[in-house]
């Protein structure tokens, strides 16, 4: 085969002076600038194309555009490897390497194809009645053949090397498609003032003009349609983006589009993305997407050389490639001739047109006797052939005589089916319109318009006039009342109606969905097992499942199944149409955030400082908390933890505690609100005092805790746990604004305006002194436990200073403007550094909170009562509050809760692990015997051992119980002693100081 | 006509031309001992319990439109059972131990694949979070490992482990746990309960309840004319409340929208069913070769069958998180249900506080798996007055007791389920 | 879906979290466990026009009145949320 054999010598779209290079399944090829793969491949002389996915039957191309379901290849190889990628719609660029798939070992000897052989058996659903027995077997055998053999390409092997972006736009009037009827839409929106987008799928604009050629306004319609961009362009209030579908549409005019930004490029050039996700959002829109051609289902129709007869005359006419010598027509309509005039321009033979339809106009019996072709009037019944193409093509003529027409291509018509999807994306059922044999569309989505021949105009004249009319009152209905200019105009032959052929029976396999292997006889066997509906249909044989999701199938396939049940088609109706219009890549939905970018990164006032220190770092939602702080020579972390509690109980050490949400609690009724949303009360809090407060949800269970200081008569400051910042503020919000307006009160989110630090240990004053002004009482008495003031620090900072303790040390809190927090920590490790200070990370925060018995995440866990917590107490019988009622409910108060217990193995040298239950001694471990679970554990250094928090029934009363901690997960079984959750300083003296 | 291989080679002889109808076409008698609201998985699976466990056959399954065309045929096809909390665990175990003689129960072949689930986990947390719940599977007799990062890594290493947000840890893995053909399961109790002789009435949407002087529900009205009952049954997820107003009950369920997408087929590359444990994204990979995945409900209610793109994008975005080989694989299509979204996120298989109407809902997004489970003790309720052992905490009244089962300790906020 | 904030101007929904219907007053103390029990767990569960409650947390912080169509999506008024579901508004 010489290159480009079955290119003509003049012609087309393409541009000759760039010559391309590319390869299919390894073998050199070339191409121009302009081509697709497809018309490359065409002008190559390349008819067998892939596989097909069940019988792995041989495929060509069946058509020119992204409703393709046969020509589908891996395109680029390793980390770029695209599986299923559209020969129709992938542009040729140089070095393009596409290869066959779903076949082994090549494609022209695929072994698979012995499928073909059983397909007596292999009908829609067989599945379905066997592979049952013996039941093992399925996992073991039969599915991993299903699935070795199912599939299409193979995903790339590596992480997608391309970056993608997504982008918001915004306008008056979306124009989906730029054919004729989009480009006259987006003229007579654009000219009143109207901001208007225009999106094409394709590179050029023009739709079936680029193939079809005809006149406007006087003009080549190629003239007319660069004349009609040329004036868009002009216009600034027009935006025009080429290589962008509109895929989808949503709520409120949001539509989204894959712009292929870098698809026609070998890597996308530095700092460019591959493809981009737009969301459009749009007032109106107009759906100019055109309709698709439909094949007919006859014995045959998916032998490589058969194709629809639009993307027969688009590969001569467009891309002056042939795909066949000698062609003939299989039509239902006037559209279908055109092909015949397109090849006998290009000087290729035309051999026979079978058309139904008895009636044939005057002008199309002159074509054929100047042509010398014969017009058959019945239908191809079989096409003979195989992987090398058409054999013979068999034709039941009308009066039930035979011929035989000899071609190595054959065009089919089978009229137009409208592009519904966009218009039918939010559930509305498109309508039946009998004069067109097509469904057109019906209640679109709010604003949205459907116009030119995906409105079932088919006309050229009609589609300008229709898009024009669409632009103009889409503008005009937003207010824009500049004039919409003069529409264009064509005129339209005289057309002898279509007469609908669905499926020409004979002898053989029929396809209606090619990729799927669908065939007219499955959809009989679907009738007859009563799998009659659209939908049972579809699930039943997969028609309309594949990659192309039915473009040319579905509206075959249920005309086809209305015929077996002798329902008419709209009684037969159809499937649910979903996006996207065409597959978008992965990459592309997911944009920038993927990788170490798929959240956001929050760090603390500390963080560089931290770093600098070599912090190991831990993620506690976005934000990275240093872990600990690992010193030379310390071989693993729970030596470094180990030593950060030591430290701090002996001596010195501060942790960042930024990640606290802080909530400012501002106005006259704060002390009311704060008791309205606590349990406990914070109204009589004086002036200068801190509370631990404690939030329940309105079910009754404890929503979150934390530390609440009154800074002022009508000032508090409310923090919350790190995991509940933002769900406590939205929680507050509501408070406020929805259940109670009629208090007088503010609340700020101050979360990241504070850096705050907590400085635990004997020597905390010590330090203090060094870092506070002098004039400032630290004593027990001048700052006593629980106390809160606005203190100086040396150097005039102002800072807050909180006695609290979380680690059960003498401690304060100190805060100061989150932009001072860094040079605070340098302060701090400066003054503190005779007494021998360190940073602590969570891990020992978190070790000297199970020391202490204070409850956290794990045991703050949604499900558990203040009382579980041992905090019941602490609900106030003097007030309402969120979650009171419920919280009096049987279940929340029952004696047999899980409560929060102390746990130590009694062989001290054990690990205990969380996530261990607990069973009672001499039990077996069942749903009966498992009493509760471990919690929370750490190593304990001033136990010297490991310890841990649980949630176990009846707790309390089982103090010095000995339980078995079972483990099956990591294969543990070890006995425990249940024990007060207060480890170390019960009395809390350490902390009152 | 019994299924099999040799049946298939049999027919195929002549062309398949003599396949009966997988069920058959009834039309509604004037009146049944139990007529079922609901022709999707759990109604169809309920009626055929009652008729193979507890010899009542003179049933009807009434579906407004065509069987499966709810929930049943739109989810991810999920089956797995490692739940944590009683009433949950035992529940969900019975219906796994039922998918696994489901195909040879019904004779026809649903698929069911236990290629097995793993739950990732990114911090401790999370890992101890996922070594109680697997302890507590394992002390339920229920299959359950912890993996460490090298056992992820080994069966699936196609993962992100480096470069990651929130690097993998680790997972739980449930080998039993798997996907089975959702259609097909409709299908197969259709074919199963009809040869019984219980009838699937298509097309038959009730408008009203009859009810007897008492209030006793006593019968339906349908849009194909009044049908007198024993009893009524409710298996309507995602329609829950609007069937209940009929009976004038309020119910502790929203209706929320679940999105589930489906990718371009591609050559298997995913054995099992794999959750990312740092954002919102699951992905199994269908026999057809389609990812089918999906993540969290668009957060607000909805009938509308379809949702939005900010959750369509959290979804890819978690996605390309933990696959980033999946980057030039295309997302096919996208589509919604209607999750009965309970206010404890578990379900109600309950008696109702009408005298002869029952009640199946509130299964939120994981009532596929349940298909099985909820069947049988839902018959087991219609047909005894009383609860089955595994589903007896899935009262109605649990809400006012407290005794609620919250696995994701959320409260009553269905959204966050 | 776009939601019009009344502060900020129309916004994704993204921008936006739920919580549910806004009709439901939250009883007062007195009113009892019933009262409270419909409150917290039961629900319309309205299909077709709906008054719920939003919150602007990616934008003002407003919590808003939405009024939308759960059929459709389809939303015909926004407004501020203040005092939807209080007990005791103009007792004051």
């Amino acid at each position: 085969m010489s290159s480009q054999s079955h290119r003509l010598a003049s012609g087309g779209l393409i541009d000759r002076s760039t010559p391309m290079n590319f390869t299919f399944d390894g073998k050199p090829m070339t191409g121009y600038a302009g081509d697709t793969l497809a018309s490359a491949l065409v002008a190559n002389g390349v008819r067998l194309v892939g596989r097909s996915f069940k019988y792995h039957r041989p495929r060509g191309i069946l058509t020119a555009g992204s409703e393709e379901p046969n020509a589908l290849v891996e395109l680029r190889s390793g980390a770029r490897r695209e599986p299923n990628t559209k020969a129709t719609t992938a542009e040729l660029y140089d070095g393009l390497e596409a290869a066959s798939q779903n076949r082994w070992p090549s494609l022209r000897h695929d072994f698979l194809s012995v499928n073909q052989l059983a397909s007596p058996i292999f009908v829609a659903g067989f599945y379905y009645k066997t592979f049952m027995w013996p039941a093992a077997l399925w996992e073991k055998l039969y599915e991993p053949l299903i699935r070795r053999a199912a599939g299409l390409g193979r995903a790339a092997e590596a992480p997608d090397p391309d970056s993608y972006e997504k982008a918001w736009a915004h306008c008056d009037v979306l124009v989906a498609g730029g054919g004729p009827t989009g480009l006259a839409a987006a003229l007579a929106a654009g000219r009143t003032g109207a901001r208007v987008i225009l999106c094409d799928e394709g590179t050029q604009f023009g739709g079936r003009l680029l193939s079809d050629g005809g006149e406007i306004d006087s003009m080549p319609s190629g003239e007319w349609a660069a004349k009609a961009l040329a004036e868009l362009e002009a216009l600034p209030n027009v935006r025009i983006m080429a290589r962008t579908t509109v895929t989808g549409v949503y709520d409120g005019g949001v539509h989204s589009a894959l712009e292929r930004v870098s698809d026609h490029l070998p890597v996308p050039p530095a700092h460019t993305p591959r493809q981009r996700l737009w969301r459009i959002v749009a007032r109106r829109s107009v759906v100019a997407a055109g309709a698709i051609e439909r094949p007919i289902v006859f014995p045959g129709n998916d032998v490589p050389g058969v194709m629809t007869a639009s993307a027969m005359r688009t590969y001569i006419s467009r891309y002056a490639a042939t795909p066949a010598r000698r062609i003939a027509l299989f039509t239902n309509n006037d559209d279908g001739w055109k092909t015949v005039e397109a090849a006998l321009a290009a000087g290729l033979a035309v051999a026979a047109v079978v058309d139904s339809r008895a009636e044939i106009s005057a002008a199309q019996r002159e074509t054929a006797r100047g042509a010398g072709f014969a017009i058959l009037n019945g239908a191809v019944d079989r096409v003979d052939g195989g992987k090398d193409g058409i054999g013979s093509i068999s034709v039941a003529l009308a009066g039930g005589a035979r011929a035989t027409v000899e071609a190595d291509g054959l065009a089919v018509s089978g009229g137009w089916n409208p592009a519904l999807a966009l218009t039918s994306y939010h559930r509305g059922r498109p309508k039946w319109r009998n004069d067109i044999a097509a469904f057109v569309p019906d209640s679109p989505p709010p604003g949205m318009h459907a116009a030119g021949a995906a409105n079932g105009s088919f006309g050229l004249a009609a589609c300008l006039a229709d898009g024009h009319a669409a632009g103009a009152s889409a503008a005009s209905d937003l207010g824009f009342s500049k004039s919409a200019g003069k529409a264009s105009s064509a005129a339209d032959a005289p057309e002898t109606p279509l007469s609908p052929v669905w499926h020409v029976a004979g002898k053989g396999k029929a396809f209606v969905d090619y990729q799927n292997d669908v065939t007219a006889s499955d959809i009989e066997l679907s009738a007859r097992e009563g799998f009659q509906s659209v939908e049972h249909l579809k699930r039943y044989t997969t028609l309309g499942m594949a990659t192309d999701q039915g473009k040319t199938s579905n509206v075959s396939g249920l005309a086809i199944m209305a015929a077996v049940t002798g329902r008419s088609i709209p009684e037969t109706g159809t499937t649910i149409y979903r996006p996207p219009y065409v597959p978008t890549s992965m990459g592309a939905l997911a944009g920038t955030n993927r990788g170490e970018h798929f959240h956001a990164t929050r760090l603390t006032p500390s963080h560089h400082w931290a770093e600098e220190q070599g912090a190991v770092f831990v993620d506690t939602g976005l934000w990275k908390r240093a872990q600990w702080y690992p010193r030379a020579g310390e071989k693993d972390w729970l030596e470094s933890v180990t030593r950060e509690v030591r430290t701090v109980r002996s001596g010195v050490g501060f942790c960042d505690v930024s990640t606290l949400g802080k909530i400012d609690v501002h106005g006259p009724d704060a002390g009311a609100f704060l008791d309205r949303v606590y349990i406990n009360t914070f109204s009589t809090l004086a002036v200068g005092k801190a509370r631990y407060g404690l939030m329940l949800r309105e079910d009754g269970m404890v929503y979150d805790d934390g530390t609440t200081s009154r800074l002022a008569e009508d000032h508090y400051f409310l923090t919350t746990t790190t995991a509940k910042a933002g769900p406590v503020m939205q929680h507050l919000e509501f408070c406020r604004q929805v259940l109670f307006p009629e208090l007088d009160v503010q609340l700020t989110s101050v979360s990241d305006q504070w850096a705050q630090f907590s400085i635990a240990g004997p020597k905390v004053r010590d330090l203090l002194r060094e870092i506070v002004d002098p004039e400032e009482d630290l004593s027990n008495e001048g700052f006593p436990f629980m106390g809160v003031r606005e203190v100086a620090l040396r150097g005039g900072i102002r800072a807050r200073l909180f006695r609290i303790s979380f680690s059960g040390e003498m401690a304060f809190e100190i805060s100061v403007p989150a932009r001072f927090g860094d040079a605070l920590v340098r302060n701090l490790m400066r003054a503190g550094e005779p007494f021998g200070i360190i940073p602590y990370g969570t891990e020992a925060l978190g070790v000297m909170r199970v020391e202490k018995g204070h409850v956290a995440g794990p045991e703050l866990n949604g499900t558990t009562t203040a009382g579980d917590l041992g905090l019941g107490k602490m609900m106030s019988s003097k007030k309402d509050y969120i979650g009171r009622t419920m919280a009096g409910r049987d279940a929340l108060t029952a004696p047999d809760r899980q409560v929060v217990v102390g746990i130590r193995p009694t062989d001290k040298a054990r690990r205990l692990r969380s996530g261990a239950h607990l069973i009672p001694m001499g039990e077996m471990p069942e749903p009966s015997t498992d009493h509760g679970y471990v919690t929370s554990v750490c190593f304990s250094p001033m136990l010297d051992q490991w310890i841990g928090l649980g949630l176990l029934a009846r707790g309390r009363d089982r103090i010095g119980e000995v339980m078995r901690a079972h483990d099956p997960l990591r294969g543990e079984d070890y006995d425990v002693e249940i024990c007060n959750p207060v480890f170390y300083d019960p009395e809390g003296g350490r902390q009152r100081g | 006509m019994k299924y099999s291989i040799f049946s298939l080679a049999r027919a195929a002889l002549n062309g398949h031309k003599n396949w009966p109808r997988t069920w058959r076409d009834a039309a509604p008698k004037k009146h049944y001992d139990v007529v079922i609201i609901g022709g999707g998985g759990h109604g169809l699976a309920t009626a055929w319990f009652l008729a193979s466990r507890y010899g009542i056959k003179n049933v009807a399954v009434l579906e407004k439109g065509w069987i499966g065309s709810g929930n049943a045929g739109r989810n991810t096809t999920i089956i797995r059972s490692n739940y944590m909390l009683p009433g949950n665990i035992g529940f969900y175990e019975l219906s796994m131990k039922l998918w696994e003689t489901m195909e040879q129960d019904l004779n026809y072949n649903t698929m069911v694949s236990q290629r097995g689930i793993v739950n990732l986990y990114h911090s401790d947390a999370q890992r101890d979070a996922y070594a109680r719940r697997g302890n507590a599977m394992r002390i339920n007799g229920i299959d359950a490992e912890l993996l460490d990062q090298d056992g992820v890594r080994k069966m699936m290493p196609f993962l992100n482990f480096e470069h990651a947000r929130f690097p993998i840890q680790g997972g739980l893995l449930q080998r039993r746990a798997g996907t089975a053909r959702h259609d097909a399961v409709v299908w197969g109790y259709a074919h199963a309960a009809d040869k019984l002789g219980v009838d699937i009435i298509q097309n038959c949407e009730v408008t009203g309840f009859t009810r007897d002087k008492a209030g006793k529900v006593i019968g339906v009205e349908t849009s194909r004319g009044a049908i007198g009952a024993g009893k009524v049954g409710m298996s309507v997820a995602g329609s829950s409340s609007r069937v209940a107003a009929m009976a004038g009950l309020r119910l502790p369920i929203e209706s929320h929208v679940l999105q589930a997408f489906v990718s371009e087929a591609i050559k298997p590359l995913i054995p099992g069913v794999v959750t990312f444990g740092a954002g919102h994204f699951y992905v199994s990979q269908s026999d057809k070769g389609g990812l089918v995945f999906g993540g969290d409900i668009d957060g607000y209610n909805s009938y509308a069958q379809r949702g939005n793109m900010p959750t369509m994008e959290d979804v890819c975005e978690g996605g390309m998180a933990l696959m980033p080989i999946i980057g030039r694989v295309r997302l096919l299509r996208q589509w919604g249900g209607i999750m009965d979204m309970s206010m404890d996120g578990s379900p109600i298989i309950d008696r109702t506080p009408v005298e002869g109407l029952y009640l199946n809902a509130g299964w939120c997004y994981g009532g596929f798996k349940a298909t099985p489970g909820a069947g049988l003790t839902f018959a087991h309720l219609l047909a005894r007055d009383e609860p089955h052992e595994e589903a007896a905490r899935y009262r109605l009244d649990r809400f006012r007791t407290g005794w609620t089962i919250d696995e994701k300790g959320m409260g009553a906020q269905p959204n966050l389920h | 879906m776009r939601i019009a904030c009344p502060y900020c101007g129309p916004r994704e929904n993204g921008e936006f979290s739920y919580l549910g219907d806004a009709t439901p007053v939250r009883p007062s103390l007195e009113q009892g466990v019933d009262a409270m029990l419909d409150y917290v767990f039961l629900r319309d569960n309205v299909a077709g026009e709906m008054q719920e409650l939003w919150y602007h947390g990616g934008g003002c912080r407003a919590w808003l009145k939405v009024t939308r169509n759960t059929l459709t999506h389809e939303i015909s008024a926004v407004e501020a949320a203040r005092g939807a579901g209080a007990a005791k508004v103009g007792k004051r």
